[in-house]
């Protein structure tokens, strides 16, 4: 059911956008807000179709741009290439793997806010920037080799309970029974 | 490599982009504020959460601590009046003295409460959501501040909730001056990317004589902020452009990183 599975990413992005807004726990202890998006990102684009990864691009973006003071739409290129790359190249990426998990959330909450710092000051905008970008970089990165492997968990165990198991068929066929006589 | 859904994927994606990048800014102003909108019913889950875990914390406190605390607020209460009956008396003085001078007379602040309900998610801005919007007769550009200190500035509107750029942000400029002898003027602005403690005061001549401690206030030029606002205490500074110049390090009167109750100012 790609559409429910669809959904479940997108709800869970409307979530994540929302939880970054008002809870800033994690800003209050290492001064840095940590972003959900690019690993949810890599999880839609190894286990999900590219419509997927568009909507989640698009939606994500928007939405978190909507609550943020940065100008509409800088977020949903980043997090879209991050996606489009991802998925190009997923048939040789080992996506059960906890750690090549961990190395691709880390590697896309490392060059969303890059990329996203490049569009703003190529469209003349002055973020907060200096030495310290560098600490919340390394932080955000952090965030995401953690957070990546942990949604694909949870799309896990939100697909066991909620999706019905596919049936398999077993490899009992009754015409090649041997039926032992005396 | 790249098929063909995938290019049309970008194709449409940087399309849309740059269809967004392209609009008017009041366009985008409006499709900020109604995508922003889809959130507000989660902003009263994450209040009443909140006063949900505040209330489970009342519940521990013990009587005691209630009746010293009523007390204390008690004898607070009555130096404020004491105080504002002071101040009501300069207030009159002041409001003849500028009638006999001919000085135009300053009108009381009109203040509205508000409660902060979003914090900034991006870590390049310093921005706040409020729960007072147009409904409320909110505007942009109004001075947002606690009682404490200056806070910011309104920059967006909506409906019901609105965007406060706070100090420290690369787009919240503050014309200030220090309470010194010379009365030296500068600029508020932004801070580092970390420093969430202290904002730059900068363009202060480089004779300035600065001294940790002394209060910086709103001058009140540039016509969004009143003068006389509290923004914080100058912390050190140091001489830039050769010399020319001098940068201060301020800290903030308010603390903006625990804001939950802010006012806004209704002239």
């Amino acid at each position: 059911m790609s559409w429910l599975h669809a959904l479940f990413v997108l709800v869970t992005a409307f979530l994540a956008v929302f939880w970054e807004a008002a809870f800033s726990g994690v800003r209050h202890l290492v001064g840095v807000q940590i972003d959900l998006l690019p690993a949810l990102m890599v999880y839609a684009s190894l286990c999900a179709g590219i419509t997927t990864v568009v909507l989640l691009a698009v939606l994500g973006g928007l939405w978190f741009d909507s609550l943020s003071a940065n100008p509409m739409g800088v977020s949903v290129l980043p997090l879209f290439v991050i996606g489009l790359v991802i998925h190009a190249k997923r048939e040789l990426i080992l996506r059960d793997q906890g750690f090549a998990q961990a190395v691709l959330g880390f590697a896309a909450s490392a060059a969303a806010p890059v990329m996203t710092l490049l569009l703003l000051f190529t469209t003349r905008h002055t973020p907060l920037f200096g030495w310290g970008t560098l600490w919340q970089l390394a932080v955000m990165s952090a965030g995401g080799a953690v957070a990546t492997p942990i949604c694909f968990e949870f799309f896990g165990w939100l697909d066991r309970a909620l999706v019905h198991p596919r049936a398999t068929q077993t490899s009992f066929r009754a015409d090649r029974e041997i039926r032992r006589g005396r | 490599m790249l098929r063909r859904p995938h290019y049309i994927a970008l194709g449409l994606v940087v399309l849309l982009t740059l269809v967004i990048f392209n609009l008017p800014s009041r366009t985008t102003a409006r499709f900020k504020l109604g995508i922003g909108g889809l959130f507000l019913p989660l902003f009263g889950l994450a209040s009443s959460s909140q006063q949900a875990a505040l209330a489970a914390g009342d519940t521990v406190i013990s009587r005691g601590e209630l009746l010293r605390e009523i007390e204390g607020l008690r004898r607070e209460n009555q130096q404020l009046r004491i105080q504002a009956m002071q101040a009501e008396g300069a207030s009159g003085e002041n409001a003849r003295l500028r009638q006999l001078l001919g000085w135009q007379r300053q009108a009381p602040w009109k203040v509205k409460s508000a409660r902060v309900v979003l914090r900034e998610p991006s870590n390049w801005w310093r921005t706040v959501q409020i729960n007072l919007g147009s409904r409320d007769g909110l505007r942009v550009n109004q001075t947002v501040l606690t009682v404490e200190g200056l806070v910011g500035r309104v920059s967006s509107v909506g409906l019901t909730s609105s965007q406060v750029l706070l100090l420290g942000d690369p787009d919240c400029k503050v014309s200030a001056q220090v309470e010194n002898a010379t009365r030296d003027a500068g600029i508020i602005g932004a801070s580092g990317p970390l420093d969430r403690e202290l904002v730059e005061m900068g363009y202060l001549s480089g004779s300035a004589n600065l001294k940790s401690g002394q209060v910086v206030r709103t001058s009140g030029n540039g016509g969004i902020y009143p003068p006389n606002i509290t923004i914080g205490t100058v912390v050190d500074s140091h001489p830039a452009e050769y010399g020319l110049a001098t940068v201060a390090r301020v800290k903030p009167a308010a603390n903006l990183n625990a804001l939950e109750e802010v006012w806004v100012i209704f002239q």
